[in-house]
């Protein structure tokens, strides 16, 4: 035990992502009604946003934009930038574009669902089963 | 099933736990993530493409294909939400009207319904809807503070933390707010299905086009460079120009969506009561 709590809190941040995609597949897995689901979808997408924009952490480094004066916008900068200084932009620019594509993938499952609700005037899975096998 | 589920979950978090041995420590800079590309991005970009957010910059200059399918895929989700949803037929419904001056509430069955355009009647959701003077006023104020923000943060995404597809999610909420607060036609007049329907495909136009533009030119697709001689710019200016103009389209191609996808499900696709 007195090796496992130090274990935890020096990778604390995988831990935490870890956690919140098992229980996105849990409740992905497990649950019966189609909108937890969908709910259990978008956590285990948040899962993955933060544990790509913890990849791009460094310790005592700044937002990647670099700094610049009024003028020298254009072309050359004055100073020599440090790579020290400047978070990993990637996973950000990946998970910028990831966060919309969420956003419109849960409104595809929500329509898919409202049509589900149409015809069998249920959200349950089992029900719906049951509906199909014409019990 | 939940047993099942319950053993999956276990083995492969398990499997994942015992991977993060393997992981670099938190916010380590010596981390395998930021020792290969990154330091180009960083070192590189704003002499290459003079935007000094490195992530705008790679976002529509170093991965430009990237987020131009990455916007294709936004507008063919909202195409899906469209094609599976839309009813364009209508069955004779039920309708309220409330009488403006005096609150009375009145219910006309199969169709039949009082003139859009009079002016003693207003027509309310099927669901009771109070009174809500408050909250109508306070959005309508905010509404176009909110729009001129969204405008600033497409805009101004070279040199702050911003860029097309924030700023279009913002402008996108401003009308899906006047949805929420009034109801789903005061905001289908202001912004109408056709509408909607043209700007998503203009916004992937124009990102399919500015890289075609540079093809035309003689360079390769989306290679920004190539619009310095259509711009008069230096080569390095225009490619700043060029993601300008991306993160337009992307702003506009997000937006339409966003209120898209809203409209259609909200009304399941009859665009006559939303929430």
């Amino acid at each position: 035990m007195s090796d496992l709590i130090p274990f935890i809190v020096a990778k604390y941040n995988y831990w935490i992502y870890i956690t919140l995609m098992m229980i996105g597949l849990y409740a992905m897995i497990a649950k019966n009604n189609l909108v937890k689901k969908i709910v259990g979808m978008n956590i285990f997408q948040t899962a993955i946003i933060l544990f790509y924009v913890s990849i791009g952490a460094k310790k005592g480094a700044t937002i990647p934009i670099i700094e610049h004066a009024h003028g020298d916008a254009h072309g050359a900068v004055s100073h020599t930038i440090e790579i020290a200084h400047y978070i990993n932009p990637l996973p950000h620019v990946l998970m910028l574009t990831a966060i919309v594509v969420s956003v419109a993938t849960l409104g595809v499952a929500l329509a898919l669902a409202i049509k589900v609700y149409n015809r069998h005037k249920t959200l349950e899975e089992d029900e719906i089963i049951d509906q199909i096998k014409g019990i | 099933m939940r047993m099942i589920a319950l053993i999956i979950i276990v083995l492969s978090g398990g499997l994942l736990l015992y991977a993060t041995q393997d992981f670099p420590q938190w916010a380590d800079p010596a981390s395998p993530a930021s020792l290969h590309l990154s330091p180009h991005y960083i070192q590189k970009s704003m002499e290459e493409t003079s935007v000094p957010n490195l992530v705008t910059a790679v976002l529509a200059d170093y991965r430009g294909f990237d987020t131009m399918f990455e916007t294709t895929v936004i507008f063919c989700a909202g195409v899906a939400c469209f094609m599976l949803l839309r009813i364009s037929r209508q069955t004779p419904e039920d309708r309220y009207y409330r009488h403006i001056s005096t609150g009375v509430t009145i219910h006309i069955k199969d169709g039949g319904k009082i003139p859009d355009k009079s002016k003693e009647f207003e027509r309310i959701d099927t669901m009771w809807t109070p009174f809500d003077l408050v909250i109508k006023t306070v959005c309508r104020f905010l509404i176009p503070f909110i729009q001129l923000f969204a405008l600033y943060v497409i805009a101004h995404g070279h040199h702050s933390p911003g860029g097309g597809f924030q700023g279009g999610v913002i402008l996108g909420a401003s009308i899906i707010l006047l949805a929420i607060s009034h109801n789903l036609r005061t905001a289908t007049k202001r912004m109408n299905e056709k509408l909607i329907g043209l700007l998503c495909v203009t916004g992937v136009f124009i990102y399919a086009g500015t890289g075609a533009l540079c093809l035309l030119i003689g360079l390769n697709f989306l290679d920004y460079s190539a619009l310095a001689s259509v711009l008069f710019l230096d080569p390095v200016s225009a490619r700043s120009f060029g993601i300008l103009i991306v993160e337009i389209g992307v702003g506009i191609a997000v937006m339409a969506t966003m209120i898209w996808i809203y409209n259609n499900v909200s009304s399941a696709g009859k665009y006559d009561e939303g929430l």
